[in-house]
């Protein structure tokens, strides 16, 4: 299973002080099937068992950044598609939500509502996917993930017929969206979201009680409250360790408070949580389209008064921060009145959900730490940039 | 042979071929491709597989995790300075024959994330490249339309004679220079062997397009 790249050797000396017998370094990655991406992970092992993790990034690392800081503002837009790739319409509505922050733009109802619909949808093929990848993690190859990718497949279809591209989306303007819904696009949506509970059963009754599942996932890596808030951890990670904090009800961001919805919570912080408050978030998201879709009124989808060419907001600066998929995603944006932002900085939700790695695999078998790192959800463009 | 007789043949139920032919038929159906993605772009790989495109229908299905067992490189998302080293080396662990497709726009030639300090401007600099995949990313049917293109080049190739494939020369390189962090940038910087730098002329005197920009 471990195709490491780089030498696998034996410490001569033991990493720990009170260590006795050999320990074995090995390099997980940055071409390996599960790393989900080019990350890499030195591991130290006692037998089967993590003395020692340590997550070498960078392979990735793409200056997501400082491309921007060089950028207008508009032009960074498409670059904020490939940072989670999966989930292109949430970013780049946390990145204008942050321009609008720092330029006072109001955002007219019917964008509002497209964003939500687009951004829950991903959120719905994000985790679909997920589940997939966790679990062919865990030896099921092929057929959840199968199940997933064709639900993707339509909503893929879906977010084509409005903007043009299957994922890299670059449909969300400063004070708006790019285009309107084509005619029929609200048809298409509610009957495909008529089918998605059929999806759920089906795809929850394929493995919530399967017992191989069961088995290597309920009280495998878990992750307390306390450590998870001390280590900034967002999203799905930290309401399956109990904590009750969703930026959609916390900001209210949007429009959301319009919405009636509830917010899955976890109780033992292990991946069978993780990968359970995903699936109670998959009904959520529905829920919310369900209502988006019918209550969506007609109007323009963009701020006339936005200026599209020649975009220069005033000095400050603003943060702007979403619920995205995998957790709070932000941009913080320092502005000099010149047409690009003097400093443009990602709070990736993948990097920061990513730290509490090690702390989840000690004392865990190799095995496992393939699985807590799928239950993480991770995308190294987002983490790298 | 003659077309027209093997057809006639075969409605006897007799199959007549050259080696060359079964040799090419047997290894452009079976290509499988090294389980390795980079960046966006794996994403479309993965979607190429699965059940709405599903490349298994031209035998690509097989995607092995070691570069050993594997034919075909795809090399899907964008090659950082850090990541280069390592996919060489993986390109060279691969057996021959060995194909490589550089998929999307980043790994010809940079893409979006040209001017980036830390992305190569191409995986064609230190490895042969046999198709290019236009588009940020390519759709999967752009994969497939790739694949089909390799196995027309692969049905194409003769085993002998002086154009036969870099697997059956014995004096061909079958194993490329695995660049090294240098003090400013990969060194060496391309693989001469392999990549040359092309040459553009920048000089805008003289010609009527001068001072229009
Ligand atoms: S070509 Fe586009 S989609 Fe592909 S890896 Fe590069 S940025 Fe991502």
């Amino acid at each position: 299973m471990i195709a490491a790249t780089e030498p696998v050797r034996i410490l001569s000396k033991s990493p720990t002080d009170d260590g006795e017998g050999q320990f074995l370094e090995v390099s997980m990655g940055p071409q390996h099937p599960s790393t989900h991406g080019v990350f890499r992970m030195d591991v130290v092992l006692d037998g089967e068992r993590i003395v020692k993790l340590k997550p070498v990034f960078g392979y990735l690392h793409r200056n997501h950044e400082k491309i921007a800081e060089n950028e207008t503002y508009l032009g960074s837009m498409p670059y904020t598609d490939r940072l989670d790739y999966f989930c292109s319409l949430t970013n780049n509505w946390a990145y204008a939500l942050a321009v609008e922050k720092l330029a006072g733009i109001q955002v007219p109802e019917r964008a509002e509502y497209i964003r939500i619909i687009t951004a829950e949808l991903t959120r719905f093929q994000n985790h679909a996917a997920l589940i997939g990848f966790l679990t062919q993690d865990m030896g099921a190859s092929g057929t959840p993930l199968m199940y997933a990718f064709r639900e993707r497949e339509t909503i893929l279809d879906l977010f084509e017929s409005l903007t043009g591209a299957r994922m890299m989306c670059n449909y969300m303007r400063f004070g708006g969206c790019r285009v309107d819904l084509p005619a029929g696009w609200l048809d298409h949506a509610k009957q495909f979201a008529a089918t998605l509970p059929r999806f759920l059963d089906e795809f929850e009754r394929l493995l919530a009680t399967n017992e191989i599942l069961m088995a290597r996932t309920q009280g495998v890596g878990v992750l307390s409250k306390e450590f998870a808030v001390n280590a900034g951890v967002t999203g799905p990670i930290l309401r399956a360790s109990g904590v009750n904090y969703d930026l959609r009800k916390v900001d209210k961001y949007g429009i959301y408070d319009r919405f009636a919805f509830k917010i899955p919570l976890g109780e033992h912080g292990d991946t069978y949580d993780r990968y359970m408050v995903r699936l109670l978030e998959m009904r959520e998201s529905l829920n919310i389209l369900n209502q988006a879709l019918k209550d969506i009124p007609d109007g323009p989808i963009v701020d006339p008064k936005t200026k599209i060419r020649g975009f220069k907001p005033k000095p400050g600066e603003a943060y702007g921060r979403i619920e995205a998929p995998k957790g709070e995603l932000g941009f913080y944006l320092i502005s000099d009145g010149t047409p690009n932002p003097y400093r443009y900085r990602v709070r990736s939700s993948c990097m920061m959900n990513l730290t509490v790695l090690e702390e989840l695999c000690i004392g865990r078998n190799v095995a496992d730490v393939v699985v807590i790192l799928g239950s993480i959800d991770i995308v190294m463009g987002e983490v790298d940039r | 042979m003659d077309e027209h007789l093997k057809t006639e043949l075969r409605k006897q139920g007799i199959v007549a071929t050259t080696l060359q032919e079964l040799y090419n038929w047997g290894r452009k159906n079976s290509l499988w491709p090294l389980n390795f993605g980079l960046a966006c772009c794996a994403i479309e790989m993965i979607a190429a597989s699965m059940a709405r495109y599903d490349m298994a229908r031209f035998g690509a299905e097989v995607f092995r995790p070691s570069p050993r067992q594997a034919d075909l490189m795809i090399v899907a998302g964008t090659v950082t300075k850090k990541m280069a080293p390592q996919v060489v080396r993986l390109y060279n662990q691969m057996a021959e024959p060995k194909y490589v497709i550089s998929m999307g726009a980043c790994a010809i030639s940079g893409g979006p994330f040209k001017q980036g300090y830390n992305v190569l401007k191409g995986i064609d600099r230190y490895i042969p490249v046999d198709v290019y995949i236009p588009g940020c990313p390519p759709r999967p049917e752009a994969l497939i339309d790739a694949l089909m293109t390799l196995q027309k080049l692969i049905d194409k190739q003769s085993l002998t004679g002086a154009d036969r494939p870099r697997h059956l020369q014995a004096e061909a390189p079958s194993e490329f220079i695995v660049p090294r962090f240098g003090a400013h940038d990969l060194e060496p910087p391309q693989n001469p062997e392999v990549w040359d730098a092309p040459l553009v002329n920048i000089s805008l005197a003289g010609t009527d397009d001068a001072g229009k920009h």
